[in-house]
């Protein structure tokens, strides 16, 4: 079969909805979209793990600190998952651990932005983890087995990282006036950010044509956005809480809340490298995957021994 | 550093059940496999026993020859029971 037909027979399964499998044929550039994408996911669970890990030995009581542990705890076991399904595509775990530490893969933005109070606890379960979950639901249905498996199980566990992040900010508005104050705080710092997660907005985002055409996404990056933004408005108004946005206003005629327009500079200065914790982020993954390879060393070498003698043993 | 070898993870959601494939890992060796696979994929009760197998001694059948793998199967329709003719007085069968 030549390549023509094999690219329409391809592109034929998308629209018929059958998933694509490792061992299937497919195009080289789906195959290097899924990589760059699958991967960039993964490290952004796992250096998200980095602004909350801070935050659990200052944790105010037991039950907070024992939910946010099991939610790093979670965010580790989906950078697995998603790893585990870039792998299915032929690189290796090494190569794109690799390409994370040099700085040659990007992890979302989100992360370069400092957890300062133990407000940002809850603003980041309910926004960050919401707007996640926005787009992780839609990636439920992607088109490549491996990758949509992996996000229907991520999925399942995620909604208690939302849920529990809500909890910390309703505790807190209905607490003092200087803890209120905190998670408003809170708010004003993480709500754009958490808007520019959905990506550039369509008309500028480079990948998105193809990338619904192979049904890797679903639905666009201001389809995600607008869905985001109507279900949080009135999740802020139930805390009392305001959005930082002299625009937003709800529209009746289109039944959705319009939002004033998004710093696009910001955004591309800290997916450059210059946000307030890109360099530290950095370093602290790296330091912790170097400090820890005497571990993977001595694992290996425990394990091999252990054969050797077993080899001995055994007649 | 050489790599941990790769481990396809099967679990057994509850007795009476298959061991189904829920996903993959590396692990130095099967017991730390089988640990690890603990701590990933069942932190919310989802088994009673896992299966883990070195992915490399997994054979797959190749899905460019799909078609004529299973293609002898298609035209047996008289493996099903829906093919044969059975009056409705006759009742459930």
């Amino acid at each position: 079969m030549n390549q023509q037909d094999l690219e329409s027979r391809f592109q034929d399964k998308i629209d018929r909805e059958v998933k694509i499998e490792a061992k299937d044929w497919m195009p080289d550039a789906y195959r290097k979209t899924l990589i760059r994408q699958i991967s960039q996911h993964a490290h952004s669970e796992v250096v998200g793990m980095l602004p909350e890990g801070n935050w659990i030995t200052r944790a105010p009581s037991l039950r907070r600190k024992a939910a946010l542990l099991a939610k790093v705890q979670d965010e580790g076991g989906h950078g697995l998952y998603l790893y585990a399904a870039a792998e299915t595509m032929g690189v290796s775990r090494d190569q794109l651990l690799d390409e994370l530490h040099t700085g040659k893969a990007k992890y979302s933005s989100i992360f370069n932005y400092p957890a300062l109070s133990w407000a940002d606890m809850g603003a980041i379960g309910w926004l960050v983890d919401g707007a996640a979950i926005m787009n992780q639901v839609m990636l439920q249905r992607t088109s490549y087995g491996p990758y949509s498996r992996a996000m229907i199980r991520i999925c399942k566990e995620e909604s208690f990282h939302q849920r529990q992040g809500y909890e910390i900010l309703l505790t807190l508005v209905r607490g003092s006036a200087e803890q209120k104050a905190m998670a408003q705080d809170s708010l004003n710092r993480w709500w754009w950010p958490s808007l520019m997660m959905f990506g550039p907005s369509d008309a500028e985002s480079t990948h998105s044509a193809q990338s619904m055409a192979w049904k890797i996404k679903r639905k666009s990056n201001d389809v995600l956005r607008q869905a985001f933004v109507d279900a949080t408005v009135p999740q802020a108004q139930y805390l009392g809480l305001t959005i930082p946005d002299p625009d937003l206003k709800w529209n009746e005629e289109t039944g959705h809340w319009e939002f004033g327009p998004i710093d696009w500079d910001e955004f591309w200065n800290v997916v450059k490298g210059n946000g307030i914790c890109n360099r530290q982020r950095l370093r602290d993954r790296v330091n912790a995957h170097e400090e820890g390879a005497w571990v993977r060393d001595a694992a290996l070498a425990y394990a091999e021994k252990k054969q050797a003698r077993k080899a001995v043993v055994t007649p | 550093m050489k790599d941990w070898p790769l481990w396809e993870v099967f679990i057994r959601s509850r007795n009476g059940l298959d061991h189904k494939h829920v996903g993959s890992l590396h692990a130095a060796d099967w017991e730390m496999a089988i640990e690890n696979a603990r701590d990933v994929y069942t932190r919310r009760n989802e088994g009673v026993s896992i299966w883990v197998v070195e992915s490399k001694y997994i054979h797959a059948s190749d899905p460019e020859e799909q078609d004529s793998m299973f293609e002898s199967a298609r035209d047996k329709v008289y493996r099903h029971p829906t093919f044969y003719d059975i009056p409705d007085e006759v009742g459930h069968m």
